[in-house]
C-alpha cells in the first residue's frame, strides 16, 4: 500500500556537487550493495524508524481526553516532516490487532512547531472522535497508548485560510468538523479581525474544546454560537440570519456530516454567495456493500457489470483488460491488484472486505467478486 | 488441457489479448476448485494406477470428499479470522532477529582471520551466524511471505507483492514456478515439475531413462547448488534449451528477458557475499576468510533448505497423481490431492522454525496463505481428519526422511523391476541406443 506521492526529500548526497557529492554517492553504492536484496533504510528502520529520510513515521506521545467519546492525540513526527497549513489534514497508518489501517485527520497544533493548548513543541497533534463502526476512531479513542509507532503521510488539503486573511469570516462547523477550524483558530486567530463560529454538537458535553472555545469569546476574539441539536434541534440554517446576519459577506469554512455541508451549499447558493463558502468533505461516499456491481478498472479507463458470483479476475479478462492471474483458486496471489476503494465478497468465505475512498488495498481478483462497486488499478 | 469446464466464451468483440508473461494456468471459465460442491458428477477414482500401486484415497465417496472439503474451509476460517497482533508481532520478530543476527555475523567476520590458539574464532561464529540469517530468511520469512501469508497485516514491506529474498532466483519468478504451478498441481505427474525438478526421478510412476543412471550425482550437486538451479529451474532454463528451435519470437524475448532478470539478481547477490564484504574485511587482513565464510553459508543454506524440500515430497508413502485425475476437481478432492501428496518432519519448535514451518508441509500445502506459525496449531486437527477417512499422515524425523529420500534416488535410478526382464538389459539397450557402442557390451 503506497499513500499518495509525498513530496520526498532528496536523499543524501544525492545532488551535492564536487568531490563530498562524490563520495556520497559511492559510500550509498556501496551501503546498497552491501543491504541487497533489502535497502540500506530496512537496517536503519531496526535502530530510528524516525529518522531523516525514513519513510515518514511518528510516535504517539499522549492521548488526551476532549469529551467523553474524543481524544487529542499527540505525536512526535519524525525527522522528514515538512510541516503544514493550518486546516490541513494528514493520513494516519496505525496497525489495529496486526492490521493497518489508514485515515485522514485534522492537524491541531501550531504550525510553527511552538508549544500550545497542552501540545509540545515540535509535535504534532490530531483531534478525533469515536463513530460507531469506526475502526479507527474507536481505536484511537479507546485503544491508542503512548509509545505506538504510526505511519504518516505529509499534511494535504487546500482547506486553508488565505493570506492576506480576509476581514470577515464566519466557521460553521458541526460535531468533529471543529477540528480543522481549530487547527486554523490556534494558528490565525491573531490576523483574523472579524470572526464568527457557529457550531453544533448533540449536547454541551460533546462540544469538543469547549473551555477554549468559551475563552476566545470570553476575550472578545470571536463570537461563538453553539448549536445544541438536543435543545435547539438540527440548525435551521435561517437561523443564520439572527446569529450572524452578515453571514452573506463573510468568507465561510464549513466542515461536518454531510447533512450540514449539502445544506450549506445549498443556502449559500440560494443566496448566490456559494465563491464564498469553502467545505470540507472527511468523506465523499460511504461505501455499502452489495452483491455484484460496477467494477471500474482505472488506467483502462472502463467499467464493466459484473454478478456477485463472478471473479473480479473473469470479469475483466472478459471485458479485454490485460489481468494478472495464477491459479484461480486463491492460492498463489499472482493476480493481486490494487484496490482504490469499493468492496469485494471472497467466493470461498463469503467475507467482505471495504476499503474507504483514500484507502487502497491490493486485493486477489480470482477468489473475490465485486461488492457493489469497486475501483481497480488496472 | 483445460482444467476447467469451458462455461463461457471470450466475448468476440473482446479485442485481441496478448499474453502475459506467466501465462495463466487455467485461461478461462470459472474454476471448480473454487467450491467443495460440484454440479458435474465425477468418475470413482480407480483403485488402482497404471505402476499397479493402489489410490489411497479411492474408498472416499464423493460425499466424504466433500465433507472434508467443508470440514477444512471450516478451520481455515477459523484460523484467518483469529488472526491479529499476536501474529504480525510473531513475523516483526523474526524479521528483526534475522536481520540483527544478519548484521551481527557479518559485523564479527570483519575479524574473520583473526586467530586465538590456532583457531579462529570469529570465522566460525561469524560463519555460523550468517549460515542461520539466510536459512531465516530463505525459510520461515522469504518463502512464507512470498506466498502471501502476511499480506493480510497490509503492510507495504512485509508483502507478497514486495518481498525479495537472499537467494539466485528473482522472487517474481520463484513465485510463479512456485505459489502457481508447484501449489495448484502439486505431485501431478507432468504437471509439477517440483517432482525431481526435471533432473531426478522420484516416484516409480516416473519414466525412466538412461539420465537418471547418475541421478544420486546429480542429487548431490542440486543439493549443494540449490539456489542456482532452482534460479534455472524457475527460468525454465532446461524447456528453453530443449525446444528452443520451436519456440515464437515473443516467448524468446520472455525468456531473454526472464534471463537477464536472473542474471542482474546473481550479480548482485554474488558482489555482496564474495566482494563487498570480503573487500570490507582486508583492514584486518580477513579477505580471504570473509569470502570462505560467505560460501559455507551459502552452502550451508543450499543443503539445508535442499534437504527439507525434499522432506515435503519425496519420500514413500507420498503419492503422486495421474494429469487426467484432476480433471474437474473440486476443492474438496484438490484438499485430499495436497494432503496425500505432501508429508511432515517431525521435531522441536526450533527445527520448525529454520524449516519455515515446511516441516509442516501438509498444512502447508492445505493451506498455502495461513501465517506459519498457525501450522503447528492445526497440526493436529488435521492428522485427526485424516486418520478418521483413513488417510496417511506421513511424518517421520529429519534424518530417517531425507535418507529415504537419498535411498529412494538411488534406488529409481535404475528402471522399474519388470517380471521377464532383467533391470540390467534395459539399461544396456538405453545405452546402446543413445551411444551405439559396442563397447558397452561388457556391461
Amino acid at each position: 500500500m503506497h499513500p499518495p506521492a509525498a513530496p520526498s526529500r532528496p536523499r543524501v548526497g544525492a545532488h551535492a556537487p564536487g568531490p563530498l557529492g562524490g563520495v556520497l554517492r559511492g559510500a550509498r553504492k556501496v551501503a546498497e550493495a552491501l543491504a541487497t536484496p533489502l535497502v540500506p533504510s530496512d537496517y536503519l528502520d531496526l535502530i530510528d524508524p524516525l529518522r531523516s529520510g525514513a519513510d515518514l513515521r511518528g510516535r504517539i506521545v499522549a492521548v488526551r481526553p476532549e469529551t467523553a467519546d474524543a481524544v487529542t492525540v499527540v505525536i512526535r513526527p519524525g525527522r522528514g516532516w515538512l510541516g503544514h497549513v493550518p486546516g490541513q489534514y494528514i493520513r494516519i497508518g496505525i496497525d489495529i490487532d496486526g492490521v493497518r489501517y489508514w485515515r485522514a485527520y485534522s492537524l491541531t497544533h501550531r504550525a510553527d512547531g511552538t508549544a500550545a493548548a497542552g501540545i509540545p513543541a515540535g509535535c504534532i497533534a490530531i483531534t478525533t472522535k469515536a463513530i460507531p463502526d469506526g475502526k479507527v476512531s474507536t481505536h484511537l479513542v479507546r485503544e491508542a497508548r503512548p509509545g505506538t509507532l504510526v505511519m504518516l503521510d505529509q499534511a494535504t488539503g487546500d482547506f486553508t485560510l488565505p493570506s492576506p486573511a480576509p476581514a470577515k469570516v464566519l466557521f460553521l462547523t458541526a460535531g468533529s468538523g471543529i477540528t480543522p477550524v481549530m487547527g486554523m483558530l490556534r494558528n490565525s486567530l491573531g490576523e483574523l479581525a472579524d470572526v464568527a463560529q457557529v457550531h453544533c454538537a448533540p449536547t454541551a458535553s460533546d462540544v469538543m474544546f469547549a473551555a477554549e472555545l468559551q475563552g476566545y469569546a470570553a476575550g472578545g476574539r470571536l463570537s461563538l454560537t453553539l448549536n445544541l441539536d438536543d435543545e435547539h434541534g438540527i440548525l435551521d440554517l435561517a437561523r443564520l440570519d439572527s446569529v450572524v446576519p452578515d453571514w452573506r459577506e463573510r468568507e465561510t469554512w464549513t466542515c461536518g456530516p454531510t447533512g450540514l455541508l449539502d445544506a450549506a451549499e445549498a443556502h449559500w447558493a440560494a443566496a448566490g454567495a456559494a465563491d464564498r463558502l469553502h467545505a470540507e468533505r472527511f468523506r465523499p461516499t460511504v461505501i455499502e456493500p452489495g452483491e455484484g456491481g460496477e467494477i471500474t478498472f482505472l488506467n483502462s479507463d472502463l467499467t464493466v457489470d459484473a454478478d456477485g458470483g463472478t471473479p473480479i479476475l473473469d470479469a475483466g479478462e472478459e471485458a479485454g483488460v490485460l489481468m494478472p492471474s495464477g491459479c484461480r483458486m486463491g492460492i498463489c496471489f499472482g493476480c493481486v491488484v490494487t484496490m482504490r476503494q469499493g468492496a469485494v465478497r471472497d467466493l470461498r468465505t463469503g467475507d467482505i472486505t471495504v476499503v474507504e475512498p483514500g484507502d487502497e488495498l491490493p486485493v486477489q481478483t480470482c477468489i473475490n467478486a465485486v461488492a457493489g462497486s469497486c475501483d481497480i488499478e488496472l | 488441457m483445460t482444467l476447467a469446464p469451458e462455461r463461457r466464451t471470450i466475448s468476440p468483440t473482446a479485442p485481441h489479448r496478448v499474453a502475459p508473461t506467466h501465462a495463466s494456468t487455467t485461461p478461462h471459465g470459472i474454476n471448480p476448485r473454487l467450491s467443495v460442491t460440484s454440479t458435474t458428477p465425477r468418475p470413482p477414482r480407480p483403485a488402482l494406477r497404471k505402476s499397479g500401486r493402489p489410490d489411497p484415497a479411492a474408498h472416499l465417496t464423493p460425499e466424504q470428499i466433500e465433507g472434508i472439503g467443508h470440514e477444512l474451509d471450516a478451520l481455515r476460517k477459523e484460523v484467518m479470522d483469529s488472526r491479529g497482533a499476536r501474529d504480525a508481532a510473531y513475523i516483526r520478530k523474526v524479521i528483526k532477529v534475522q536481520r540483527y543476527l544478519e548484521v551481527g555475523s557479518r559485523a564479527v567476520l570483519l575479524f574473520s582471520n583473526v586467530k586465538v590458539k590456532g583457531v579462529r574464532p570469529a570465522w566460525w561464529l561469524g560463519t555460523a551466524g550468517l549460515s542461520v540469517a539466510k536459512i531465516l530468511e530463505n525459510m520461515e520469512i522469504g518463502h512464507n511471505v512470498m506466498h502471501g501469508q502476511w499480506d493480510w497485516m497490509r503492510d507495504p514491506k512485509i508483502h507478497s507483492t514486495a518481498w525479495e529474498w537472499d537467494n539466485a532466483s528473482p522472487s517474481s519468478q520463484w513465485k510463479h514456478s512456485h505459489n502457481e504451478i508447484h501449489h495448484t498441481f502439486t505431485n501431478v505427474l507432468g504437471r509439477d515439475n517440483d517432482l525431481g525438478y526435471g533432473i531426478l526421478r522420484v516416484d516409480e510412476d516416473q519414466r525412466w531413462s538412461l539420465f537418471f543412471l547418475f541421478q544420486p550425482i546429480w542429487h548431490v550437486g542440486n543439493a549443494l547448488l540449490f539456489e542456482y538451479s532452482i534460479a534455472a529451474y524457475d527460468l525454465e532454463l532446461g524447456g528453453y534449451l530443449a525446444k528452443k528451435n520451436r519456440m515464437s519470437e515473443q516467448e524468446k524475448a520472455t525468456f531473454r528477458s526472464n534471463a537477464k532478470e536472473v542474471g542482474a539478481k546473481i550479480r548482485r547477490q554474488a558482489t555482496k557475499d564474495y566482494l563487498v564484504h570480503p573487500v570490507l574485511s582486508v583492514p584486518t587482513g580477513s579477505a580471504r576468510t570473509t569470502l570462505t565464510a560467505n560460501v559455507v553459508a551459502n552452502l550451508v543454506r543450499n543443503l539445508w533448505t535442499n534437504t527439507i524440500i525434499i522432506c515435503g515430497h519425496f519420500p514413500p508413502g507420498i503419492e503422486t497423481f495421474e494429469k487426467t485425475s484432476i480433471e474437474g476437481e473440486t476443492r474438496g478432492d484438490w484438499y485430499v490431492r495436497q494432503m496425500l501428496g505432501s508429508g511432515n518432519i517431525s521435531g522441536s519448535k526450533a527445527m520448525h522454525v529454520m524449516s519455515g514451518n515446511l516441516s509442516h508441509q501438509i498444512e502447508h500445502h492445505l493451506f498455502p496463505d495461513m501465517p506459519s506459525n498457525r501450522y503447528g496449531e492445526i497440526a493436529p486437527r488435521i492428522r485427526d481428519l485424516m486418520e478418521r477417512h483413513d488417510l496417511p499422515y506421513v511424518t517421520g524425523s529429519l534424518g530417517k526422511q531425507a535418507a529415504s529420500v537419498y535411498w529412494k534416488v538411488v534406488q529409481l535410478a535404475l528402471p522399474n523391476k519388470v517380471d521377464g526382464r532383467r533391470r540390467r538389459d534395459v539399461v544396456r539397450l538405453a545405452a546402446k541406443k543413445a551411444w551405439g557402442k559396442k563397447s558397452l557390451d561388457r556391461f
